[in-house]
């Protein structure tokens, strides 16, 4: 019987073959976890667990990106102490503006084709966009690893989604990801991974944004096959291919011939229309950013739209680059002061206001349209402020019409 | 006599304790009293430990803020039932000792604001003259609840469930 992606790097860090419905405890290749959670973990570490040590600090690795730079006397002492705790142990850590955890774990290569990544975040989903089996726990799930190295897993069963077509002008990844947000639903991924195929072509940056709103459908991974143009930076171990056997618990067909630009409309991630149905809504704030859509790709496409243009009056354009390098790709080829000179902010890279938590929180009168990945009631700020989202695309037309706008419309 | 708190489908965890109200932000509160502080103040302010909470489908969608299911142990809530739950919220309620189950009929037949009494230790739900029998859990959530969470049972066992 053939494996899917999940079962091959399941049964490979189990030392054993295992179908999906199977119980196994695993040692994962890297355990992730931020600012955010971090001191909480090292609390149930010490206080629950009674223990100091951590089993396996070379596989640990942890990131300042949730309130990074830190906004608060609180969150300052929190991060002080993750850092004492990094340097007394020998942990990994990314400072403060080196950006999100997602973002920075795929272009340093500690998340790989085939290793398993667990990380106190639910869109640790994102490391399936190099092959890696990644998936989000709770923080005594984490301090459970960071002390025994293992922890436990159900094998989940895999919803494949089979792309047919290329993008049209004006259409990408992230209008992909709301299409099947809006058909699978925000459960009908539940405790699955879904197993992206026919996307070859498909380049790293959208690749990503697939992979992290995985976790937007409910599932447990959401893994891009590490074959096409990724495959020499991203090589696979041999025992990890595409197995033409595998048993799927159910196939998606999307073909990207029809697909239009898509937006999730408030307060949920599955209720989505086509650009068309909410054009002309009026917003005050864009936000490009996040681990779903903050990288250079994603600057660069707002970037050839606001070219010698200037944003609507009347709405802020805030953008937070994923990561630091990100931030200097835009720098370097002259992307970023395309955005500068059309009136954007700019903020410290990491994931600045996608959690209301700092450098934008939204008001009650402030209507967002974002690039991030989760539009909950209260998720950036008032619960009565209104979050759209949609692509980067739509995004910048967005900014310069001052209300939801077509890109292909310009 | 618990409350019964009914909520409809796709509750998340914005809405269970929105991030602003993560304990990293307010190291001093008590996470506990931001138990759905906007989403259902009532139930923050009110709740009484041993009340049940109800919902339909994907209870505790969204993120893996563990916080959101340590507010709800902190209010001592004594049950939740759905339709479904989202995974990683189902996995942190287990590890953290919150009985949980997936109960379609139990579901239908609570309202909000009923009065009624949990006997998990027989398997049962009363209310007025109605019994209700609690559907039976997958044998590793039993044996993570009856030893009290994740962290008693590694620590009591020496090892995973279902770990040699
Ligand atoms: S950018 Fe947003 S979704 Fe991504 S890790 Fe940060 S807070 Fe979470």
């Amino acid at each position: 019987m053939g494996q899917t992606l999940s079962e091959q790097i399941l049964s490979h860090a189990a030392g054993r073959t295992v179908r999906s419905g199977d119980f196994v405890v695993i040692e994962p290749d890297v355990v992730m976890s931020h600012d955010s959670l971090t001191p909480g973990i090292i609390k149930i570490l010490r206080q629950e667990l009674g223990i100091e040590k951590v089993k396996y600090p070379e596989r640990l690795v942890f990131s300042m990106d949730h309130v990074a730079p830190a906004s608060t006397v609180g969150t300052a002492d929190a991060q002080n102490l993750v850092r004492r705790f990094a340097q007394e142990h020998n942990i990994r850590l990314f400072e403060v503006g080196r950006g999100i955890c997602h973002q920075v774990l795929v272009e340093e290569k500690i998340a790989m084709p085939g290793k398993v990544v667990i990380g106190s975040d639910s869109h640790s989903t994102s490391y399936g966009a190099v092959g890696a089996f990644g998936t989000g726990m709770g923080s005594t799930d984490v301090a459970l690893a960071w002390a025994t190295g293992k922890t436990w897993l159900r094998v989940p069963e895999t919803l494949r989604v089979t792309v047919k077509g290329r993008f049209r002008i004006g259409v990408d990844a992230k209008d992909l990801a709301l299409k099947l947000c809006r058909e699978i639903t925000i459960d009908g991924a539940n405790y699955m991974t879904v197993e992206y195929h026919g996307l070859d072509w498909l380049p790293l940056s959208n690749r990503q944004t697939l992979a992290s709103m995985a976790v937007e459908m409910g599932a447990k991974a959401g893994i891009v096959p590490p074959t096409g143009v990724i495959a020499d930076d991203f090589p696979a171990p041999s025992w990890l291919s595409i197995d033409p056997e595998a048993v799927y618990a159910r196939t998606v067909v999307v073909n990207l011939n029809d697909l239009e630009p898509q937006v999730s409309v408030p307060h949920a991630v599955d209720n989505v229309a086509d650009v068309s149905d909410v054009a002309g809504t009026k917003v005050s704030v864009i936000f490009i950013g996040t681990c779903t859509n903050g990288r250079y790709e994603d600057l660069r496409i707002a970037a050839d739209i606001l070219r010698g243009k200037r944003v609507a009056s009347g709405v802020r354009l805030i953008i937070t680059p994923a990561s630091s390098r990100e931030l200097n790709r835009a720098a370097i080829d002259g992307t970023l002061s395309v955005l500068l000179e059309a009136g954007a902010t700019l903020t410290t890279p990491g994931c600045g206001m996608c959690m209301g938590r700092h450098q934008g929180t939204l008001g009650e009168e402030d209507v967002c349209l974002s690039t991030a990945n989760r539009n909950f009631k209260g998720r950036m700020g008032s619960p009565k402020a209104r979050i759209y989202l949609a692509s980067p695309a739509v995004a910048a037309a967005t900014a310069l019409k001052g209300v939801i706008a077509d890109p292909r419309e310009l | 006599m618990a409350r019964v708190w009914k909520f409809g489908a796709d509750i998340d965890t914005d809405q269970i304790v929105p991030g602003r109200y993560a304990p990293y932000m307010r190291p001093d509160a008590d996470v506990g009293e931001a138990a759905f502080i906007e989403a259902r103040p009532e139930f923050a302010k009110t709740a009484q430990p041993g009340d049940v909470i109800v919902a339909l489908e994907n209870f505790g969608c969204g993120s893996s803020r563990e916080y959101a299911v340590e507010a709800l142990r902190r209010r001592k809530v004594g049950a939740i039932f759905a339709l479904s739950f989202a995974r990683i919220f189902y996995r942190n309620a287990l590890n953290l000792g919150i009985p949980l189950f997936q109960a379609p009929e139990i579901v239908e037949a609570l309202q909000d604001g009923d009065e009624i009494t949990l006997d998990i230790p027989n398997g049962r739900l009363i209310r007025g003259e109605q019994v209700f029998q609690l559907p039976e859990l997958p044998k590793f959530a039993r044996d993570i609840l009856s030893a009290g969470g994740i962290i008693p049972y590694v620590r009591k066992y020496g090892r995973f469930p279902g770990e040699a």
